[in-house]
């Protein structure tokens, strides 16, 4: 197995999910399967190849900087799961860690 | 006249502009049409039928207008119904993705693609069905119950534009908007038999489009046939200021009376046709590609020699980007939040309650491969051996103008037959994976049925910003042949 469990809860918690310990194991399985499956990519010597981002040959374009006008407050706070005084409300942030 | 829905949008075009028929009579042809199937075939997410009615109203005087003085060109998708997948934004409309997490979500702006055919006139008629966040190949990782495919209702639709692809072949719309970041827009028109076009990366504004893997993803087309894909294509094309991954490249028109396969160059990679290939796929693929030869075209084998290698790739690069993207659902400023003490376990709750088993193994998958001590091993290595793909079709294209090769290794499977078993699935991407590595164009298109009569797909690839190559190709065929006029018993 290319995962144990504890790695499984490792990573769910970088990925901020909960998960139930049903999840937890067959998820230890099946990503260990994956990973089996991808360790085919260590065989290949890249030593001398760059990687790829993009297959673009577009460098970050730039535009100028200037005000443009952009959708209304309320429009883009309507989809909000709560919202008070014109703003996003979360549950209490500080002293918090996870 | 028989039923409108029967027409193709060519020649629901042309009938418009004769005012032989309304944009209306076919809006309605088409919302009768979504009413009688959907209990079976569940293409669509969201219908819009008042926003559709009044687009038709419009889009008809437009075209009254336009009968009285043509000095002014009129895109031929003006007054076609439409339908639009739901990983597109349309302000105002519910936009899931196919997940719960987005569930109620209405986004507040429309994405460049669909901003512009609506500007061409099209009438959208709803969005249609999708695995969650993109992220499958048979649509049965939505959140809302999978797609039935209308050659057989027991069989996926393919995915992840599944939606799109079932609701053109039961004619339940004239064309479809899909996007395709591993194969997502050509394997389901394969399953459905309907015509695919995947766009070279860059060449579709990807603004409003939600992000998967943002490397690979792209905005697409799924039509009845390749001549009915061109004014789509024409539509959705060139630069976007508000994507800063669009091309400057101006768009050419794509002219199909040119279309003419003497002396054509295509290349059959010899690293498709592998053990696990189903023989009568085989067979339909390779007698498509006689017909090319015998309408002039020069077939040679060539090699695509890093083929086997872009499964691995796109399952670390893809989720790698998924994880990244898919950060932004924090219950905060769209979708649901679960009840919570405090911030973080918000964030927990929220997605761990309402992303689906597949978004959350490959978000999973991409932490992993990204995380301290594994990113050079599984992210840095993936990206490295993805040049080698990229380097293949490069050398190929030397060699030849397109690439023709299976589009699935399968016709539609059955509804839950890969069922907890993530890699088989992802097995169903082999051929269709390179082309998103190497951001190269792709076209599907029926060539066939196997022995259960259910459509059999081919692709072509092209280089970079190559549709009009694609189009033409596949047109061609399309007129030596009649496989994309079967219609599903539906």
């Amino acid at each position: 197995m290319a995962l144990t469990l504890e790695e499984v809860r490792h990573i769910a918690r970088l990925a901020r999910l909960r998960l139930t310990p049903e999840e937890e194991q067959r998820y230890t399985e099946q990503l260990s399967a994956i990973l089996d499956y991808a360790a085919r990519l260590q065989q290949v010597d890249t030593s001398q190849i760059p990687p790829t981002a993009t297959v673009l040959p577009l460098r970050a374009p730039l535009r100028p900087d200037e005000p443009r006008p952009c959708p209304p407050r309320e429009r883009l706070l309507a989809n909000a799961a709560q919202q008070q005084a014109g703003m996003f409300r979360v549950p209490p942030v500080l002293d918090q860690e996870p | 006249m028989a039923d409108l829905t029967d027409l193709t949008l060519l020649e629901a075009a042309q009938a418009l502009r004769r005012g032989e028929i309304s944009s209306r009579e076919l809006t309605e042809a088409c919302l009768t049409r979504m009413q009688a199937l959907e209990p079976q075939v569940h293409a669509f997410l969201a219908t819009t039928p008042e926003l559709a009615l009044q687009q038709a109203q419009a889009a008809d005087r437009r075209l009254k207008a336009w009968r009285q003085d043509r000095s002014q060109p009129l895109p031929l998708t003006w007054g076609i119904p439409i339908a639009v997948k739901d990983v597109l934004c349309l302000q105002g409309v519910p936009t899931t993705c196919g997940s719960r997490i987005l569930e109620g979500f209405r986004p507040p702006y429309t994405a460049t693609s669909v901003q512009r055919v609506i500007d061409a006139g099209a009438v959208i008629l709803g969005k249609t069905n999708t695995d969650e966040f993109a992220m499958g190949s048979s649509t049965e990782n939505s959140a809302y119950g999978p797609t039935h495919n209308p050659w057989d209702l027991e069989r996926v639709p393919g995915g992840s534009s599944g939606g799109s692809a079932a609701a053109v072949a039961a004619r339940m719309c004239f064309a479809a908007l899909g996007t395709d970041t591993g194969g997502s827009v050509r394997q389901p028109a394969s399953f459905c038999g309907v015509t695919g076009l995947k766009t070279s990366y860059g060449r579709v504004s990807r603004y409003g489009l939600i992000a998967y893997g943002s490397s690979l993803d792209t905005v697409g087309a799924l039509a009845r046939s390749a001549a009915d894909l061109v004014p789509l294509f024409e539509a959705m094309a060139g630069h976007d200021p508000l994507d800063s991954t669009s091309m400057p490249d101006p768009v050419p028109q794509v002219s199909l009376e040119d279309a003419d396969l003497k002396g054509l160059r295509i290349g059959v990679p010899r690293e498709y046709f592998i053990e696990g290939i189903a023989s009568e796929v085989e067979e339909a693929v390779r007698r498509a590609v006689q017909v090319f030869a015998d309408l002039g075209a020069q077939v040679q084998e060539i090699s695509l020699s890093h083929t086997d290698l872009a499964l691995p790739v796109y399952y670390l690069i893809a989720p790698a980007e998924a994880s990244a993207n898919l950060a932004r659902y924090d219950g905060v400023r769209f979708g649901p939040r679960e009840p919570a003490q405090d911030l973080w376990e918000g964030y927990f709750a929220t997605r761990g309650a309402r992303f689906g088993p597949e978004v959350k193994r490959r978000i999973m998958l991409g932490s992993y491969a990204l995380s301290a001590g594994y990113y050079d091993a599984y992210y840095g290595q993936a990206q490295k051996v993805r040049t080698l793909i990229k380097g293949d079709f490069e050398a190929a294209f030397q060699e030849v103008d397109l690439i023709a090769c299976p589009v699935a290794p399968t016709t539609a499977f059955r509804i839950g037959e890969h069922g907890d078993d993530p890699l088989s699935m992802y097995l169903e991407d082999v051929f269709t994976l390179p082309a998103n590595l190497a951001g190269v164009p792709g076209i599907a298109f029926p060539v066939g049925f196997d022995s259960r009569g259910l459509p059999i797909g081919m692709q072509l690839n092209a280089p970079h910003l190559g549709e009009p190559a694609l189009l033409q190709a596949a047109h061609s065929y399309q007129q030596a042949t009649d496989w994309h006029k079967e219609h599903p018993p539906l």
